[in-house]
């Protein structure tokens, strides 16, 4: 059943949303939060695992410390507070990735409280986003749903778990409620969970690939009519895992709420799920008597103190921050603010770095990532990062667009060639017999016969209006299907010619 | 090896683990010959009907490859010989809450029947280390909830004393155990009295040290903040040489102290008591005590008074609230550490009997069929008192109580180096006589729990019998954290006291019990040990 | 504090997925009622101004190096499983995401 939505015009006509975000961060420490296993991604089930991880009988935990730095660490970039003393909470519920059937998290007494995060939107204005609060947890383990159909929960005969990714550290990053954002909302709400990857993945803490799980967001959402002060009823939604699905998702809960509240129903306080296939949400479950989680303190752990010393101490080892690397990446570049912020619209600072770091000029790396990429990626409707373009891939197109041997279009039809997995820059132009013909012997036959065919034009040029030069060019493009550099024919025309510009 | 003849086999198994170390060292009898000694001990007065039922499983194989590894090192010499740690060779009884490597571990409950922990307890770890043979699991309380050993899912365990009466709980295995020479040591554990009640009711020494002081990885968790691992023996000073081992820090646990182990060995070895200040608790005597109890209490307080220890009295008001505080406390942490047995990673699984066939519902009957009554009333009471509205009254209430309850102790141990009351109120109580009435059981404990609401060490050791009904009477003696060492040097002055006034060890007054459990066995005695062999 | 009834009790079990019969859970409204009622004076016997101690021995900052220990083979993990296939551990339909 599809739920009723309204345009999103119209929900903004008569709607306020009120936006919050809880993000989920996996810290890439090598051992677990409690357990020395390893904290390893994608290995044989079951493997990366030891008895605290399974929750069998008798086993206590020990925090690893790195992952209590890490997250000092991520409090401090969010310009947090960071807790005196807080402690580790039990919260009790029944699920089988769970393996003790409850989560060891943080509850009344989180490591960093009371930060804030300021995000810049697109047209260059900055948003405040409060944070409530970053704690510390630990992740719980994979289900396979088998059987069924294609690995839904619904209708599935059975699931299997993987234990490997219980106990990885987890670092939950919760905002106040975000007013004010009106229109701009899934905007903001891209923006925002781009600026907190930005900063883990800055700050060495966590690998931060959302297509990996690094970096999990639930997103919620209420309205309310222009005016009113009180909160409406919000839905959260779950697991929207890439940039353009938190835009998508904020966008379409705030079209089905208005349908929602337009109908006179009242929203349901539930559990949304996202769906990348439909871009549409589905109904999870209510809020029901089983969210009683019964948090107690962990009597298995004893508390956390974080002296002013240990935390001026880790303040000193934080990177600088993204808004200052950002300006700084601006002027070694040297582009212009209007160039800049495209980029980082785009979301291709990283990539654009990259790329000039394994050798690529700032004005080719920009050429590609914006000229090429960006326009695949949106066609593509991902992530340009997740188009999987390697830095190396560019830097070779770009030297060979700059030593002649290939022309932009050839350029662009090698990195489609790059993308479609036929291999490397060097073995497409070879498979594909692609080159600028460069040898001047053949190009001069192919002028001569071009001025021959248009004799007016070439008295034009001779005659210094050289903007006719234009058909005399392309006359030898046609004969040489292509492949001849334009720049060369065209010096060539102009020399035949006696005409010095 | 030689056969070893009854009478020598007796003097074995009734040898304190202090003596059999002496003679292993000396060569005089062999670490088989021990261990075989207890094992054939087992097989005569465990089994059957109207058998001790201490153990749930004998380790029958592994005990004896153990003692004759530490035999052939003795026998080769040389620095491996002497590496060898003093209690190498002495047997030892483990309790069925600690998991062990190559033997089934359930925690006296039907849910985990059959499971075999891949990995071993700290503690276990270190009796290996010491090379000490695993007699085998003692029964207890499922999930050492009880103070009867009566809910265990595997049958009670009978008090040797009288095979009619209950050994205490939750240890009644171990105590049992030691009581009746099957083993010179034991494991217990301890999280409201479950090693010290049990040491009282059976005639045994049973310490809980400081919180912290003995790790509790391996220990299967009732109520974490209470629960501490601990030495059951027949002598103080066979407790303290077994604390030794299973003492100091562990990593593995981030409740386990940082200090260093004190010298507890050396502190039984103190011989007197003069000038010490022992503070008589007003709260814990008297009124709810039996008249037996008392008297054999008063009688320990005129001895340490007349070995020169200054009798005081201190008074702990707030105790009686600590009975209250525990039971909320204790069955919350419960409820959420017994959330794992789900029978979705490890032991039972029960199928429920209609559909549909969901994981909530294979939880719901598989903790339905696992659990026992009085695991379930703990689980339900503890949800109850953390769900939603009523934490602060309850849990949170229960926090402070602990605070008072600790103030008290700080106060009284002001007045007095060492606490003394008597270990339970009264002797053993017939099987079942209790089994009804919760609350009524719950009152085996109002003696212990303050010691574990305030993490302090506590050792009952035996104190007599009582004139009324003949059976053993427990003593306490409680200390301040980390201050173990002083419950050994006055329990082991009270013990020469007392062993002085009676002649000997008060368990040689007890029946003999081959002829007790024999009388009723229809079987013969051959048949008995054969069918020993394994679990039962 | 309100007494304990069966309702709460029914409530009660579900939360701790422990499936009871009518009769059980008459039987432990009952008992529950009792113990409630003989621990009520634990919530008022400390003020406000008493801490809650949740540790008998206060410790602070006990922490692990970041450092690799021990792992189990799948067959390890597995040992104990009631039920397994393809390495993990096997359970029945879910009805919903938690």
């Amino acid at each position: 059943m599809t739920d009723a939505i309204l345009s999103f015009e119209e929900a903004m006509a008569k709607y306020d949303p009120v936006l919050g975000f809880e993000v989920h961060v996996e810290l890439n420490t090598k051992t677990k939060m409690f357990s020395s296993a390893p904290n390893v991604f994608g290995d044989e089930p079951n493997t990366n695992v030891n008895e605290v991880d399974l929750g069998l009988p008798g086993v206590l935990p020990v925090v690893n410390k790195t992952a209590i730095e890490s997250s000092i660490k991520i409090g401090l970039a969010l310009n947090c507070k960071i807790a005196e003393t807080c402690r580790f909470a039990r919260k009790n519920y029944f699920y089988p990735d769970t393996p003790k059937n409850f989560q060891t998290s943080q509850y009344d007494e989180p490591i960093a409280y009371d930060g804030y995060l300021d995000i810049e939107l697109s047209d260059g204005t900055v948003f405040r986003v409060e944070i409530e609060r970053a704690h510390m947890e630990e992740d719980a383990g994979k289900l396979t749903h088998m059987g069924g159909s294609a690995g839904r929960i619904q209708g599935a005969d059975y699931s299997l778990v993987d234990y490997n990714r219980s106990g990885v550290p987890l670092v939950e990053i919760v905002t106040k409620p975000i007013e004010g954002a009106g229109s701009r909302a899934p905007e903001l709400a891209k923006a925002y969970v781009a600026a907190v990857r930005e900063i883990v993945k800055n700050l060495g803490v966590s690998d931060a690939k959302m297509e990996r799980g690094n970096v999990r967001c639930d997103a919620n959402v209420s309205l309310r009519p222009h005016g009113r002060e009180r909160f409406g009823i919000r839905s959260e939604t779950k697991n929207v895992n890439s940039l353009r699905a938190v835009e998508h998702a904020v966008r379409y809960e705030i079209q089905r709420h208005a349908a929602v509240l337009d109908s006179g129903e009242p929203v349901v306080q539930e559990t949304r799920h996202w769906h990348e296939d439909t871009r549409t949400t589905t109904s999870g479950r209510p809020k029901s008597d089983a969210d009683d989680y019964r948090y107690f303190p962990e009597p298995d752990l004893v508390p956390v103190v974080a002296s002013r010393e240990w935390v001026e101490e880790l303040r000193a080892t934080l990177p600088e921050p993204p808004a200052e690397r950002r300006k700084r990446l601006q002027a070694d570049w040297g582009y212009s603010d209007l160039e800049f912020r495209d980029v980082v619209n785009a979301g291709v600072m990283d990539e654009i770095e990259e790329t000039i770091a394994a050798g690529a000029s700032s004005t080719v790396a920009r050429k590609w990532w914006m000229g090429e990429i960006v326009g695949r990626a949106k066609a593509a409707d991902v992530d340009p990062g997740q188009l999987g373009v390697k830095p190396a891939t560019i830097v070779e197109l770009g030297k060979l667009v700059e030593a002649g041997s290939i022309n932009n279009k050839m350029a662009a039809e090698v990195l489609d060639a790059v993308l479609a997995g036929e291999g490397s820059p060097a073995e497409i132009i070879e498979k594909r017999g692609l080159a600028v013909v460069s040898d001047d012997g053949p190009l001069l036959e192919a002028i001569d016969a071009a001025l021959a065919a248009q004799p007016d034009v070439a008295d034009k040029i001779r005659g210094g209006k050289v903007q006719a030069i234009g058909a005399i060019v392309g006359g030898v493009m046609k004969a040489t299907r292509g492949q001849a550099d334009a720049g060369r024919v065209r010096e060539l025309i102009l020399e035949k010619l006696g005409v010095t510009v | 090896m030689t056969e070893l003849n009854t009478q020598d086999a007796a003097g074995l198994i009734r040898s304190s683990a202090a003596t059999l170390a002496g003679k292993l060292a000396a060569g005089e009898v062999s670490a088989v010959e021990v261990t075989q000694a207890h094992l054939d001990r087992i097989a005569a007065v465990d089994g059957g009907e109207r058998g001790v039922n201490a153990f749930l499983h004998v380790n029958t194989e592994e005990a004896l490859a153990v003692a004759a590894e530490v035999d052939s090192i003795r026998t080769a010499g040389g620095a491996e010989a002497e590496k060898l740690h003093a209690l190498a060779g002495v047997p030892i009884a483990v309790k069925d809450l600690i998991v062990t490597i190559g033997q089934p571990t359930t925690a006296g409950s039907k849910i985990l029947e059959g499971w075999h922990s891949p990995y071993d307890a700290t503690v276990v770890k270190r009796l290996r280390d010491a090379r000490m043979p695993i007699l085998g699991k003692t029964n207890l309380d499922e999930f050492a909830m009880g103070s009867s050993t009566e809910h265990s899912a595997y049958g009670p365990t009978r008090n040797p004393w009288d095979l009619d009466r209950i050994p205490g709980g939750s240890g009644g295995g171990s105590a049992a155990a030691v009581a009746a020479f099957e083993a010179p040591l034991a494991l217990g554990t301890d999280t409201g009295g479950s090693i010290r009640q049990p040491g009282a009711v059976t005639g045994t020494v049973g310490v809980k040290p400081t919180y912290g002081s003995v790790s509790r990885y391996g220990a299967i968790a009732m109520a974490s903040s209470l629960d501490q691992i601990g030495p059951v023996s027949r002598t103080v000073l066979d407790s303290a040489l077994l604390h030794q081992v299973i003492g100091g820090h562990d990593p593995r646990d981030s409740t386990s102290l940082p200090d260093p182990l004190a010298d507890l060995v050396a502190a039984a070895s103190i011989g007197n008591v003069e000038g010490l200040r022992i503070g008589i608790i007003k709260e814990l005597h008297g009124e709810g005590y039996q008249a037996g109890v008392e008297n054999r209490f008063n009688e320990s307080l005129e001895l340490l008074k007349g070995a020169g220890a200054e009798i005081v009295e201190v008074s702990c008001p707030n105790f009686q609230y600590a009975l209250g505080a525990y039971y909320l406390i204790m069955p919350s942490e419960a409820s959420s550490n017994l959330a794992k047995f789900d029978g979705v990673r490890f032991g039972l699984r029960v199928l429920p009997k209609d559909a549909p066939l969901t994981i909530e519902r294979v939880m719901g009957a598989t903790r339905a069929a696992g659990f026992g009554d009085e695991v379930k009333r703990r689980i339900i009471l503890g949800t109850y008192a953390l769900s939603a509205g009523y934490y602060d009254a309850y849990y949170g209430s229960a926090q402070k109580v602990r605070t008072l309850v600790q103030r008290d102790f700080e106060a009284a141990f002001a007045k007095a180096d060492v606490l003394i009351s008597p270990t339970a109120p009264t002797t053993a109580f017939k099987l079942g006589e209790k089994l009804d009435d919760p609350l009524a059981m719950y009152l085996n404990d109002v003696a212990t729990i303050p010691a574990n609401l305030a993490g302090v060490p506590g050792l009952s050791l035996p104190g007599g019998l009582a004139d009324e009904d003949g059976l053993p009477v427990g003593i306490q003696l409680l200390a301040p954290a980390r201050q173990d060492a002083r419950l050994y040097r006055v329990g082991a002055v009270l013990e020469s006291l007392l062993e002085a006034k009676w002649g000997g060890p008060l368990l040689d007054q007890a029946p003999s019990l081959v002829e007790l459990v024999e009388t009723k066995v229809v079987e013969p005695v051959e048949t008995l040990v054969e069918t020993h062999g394994g679990s039962h | 504090m309100a007494a304990i009834n069966r309702e709460d009790v029914a409530h009660l079990a579900r939360l701790a997925h422990i499936e009871m019969s009518a009769q059980e859970l008459d039987r432990m409204a009952g008992e529950l009622a009792v113990i409630v009622e003989s621990v009520k004076s634990v919530s008022e016997a400390a003020g406000d101004d008493v801490p809650a101690t949740s540790h008998p021995i206060p410790l602070t900052n006990v922490f692990r190096e970041d450092v690799v220990g021990h792992t189990f083979t799948a067959e390890q993990s597995l040992s104990g499983a009631p039920d397994a296939a393809e390495n993990r551990f096997k359970v029945p339909a879910i009805l919903d995401e938690a």
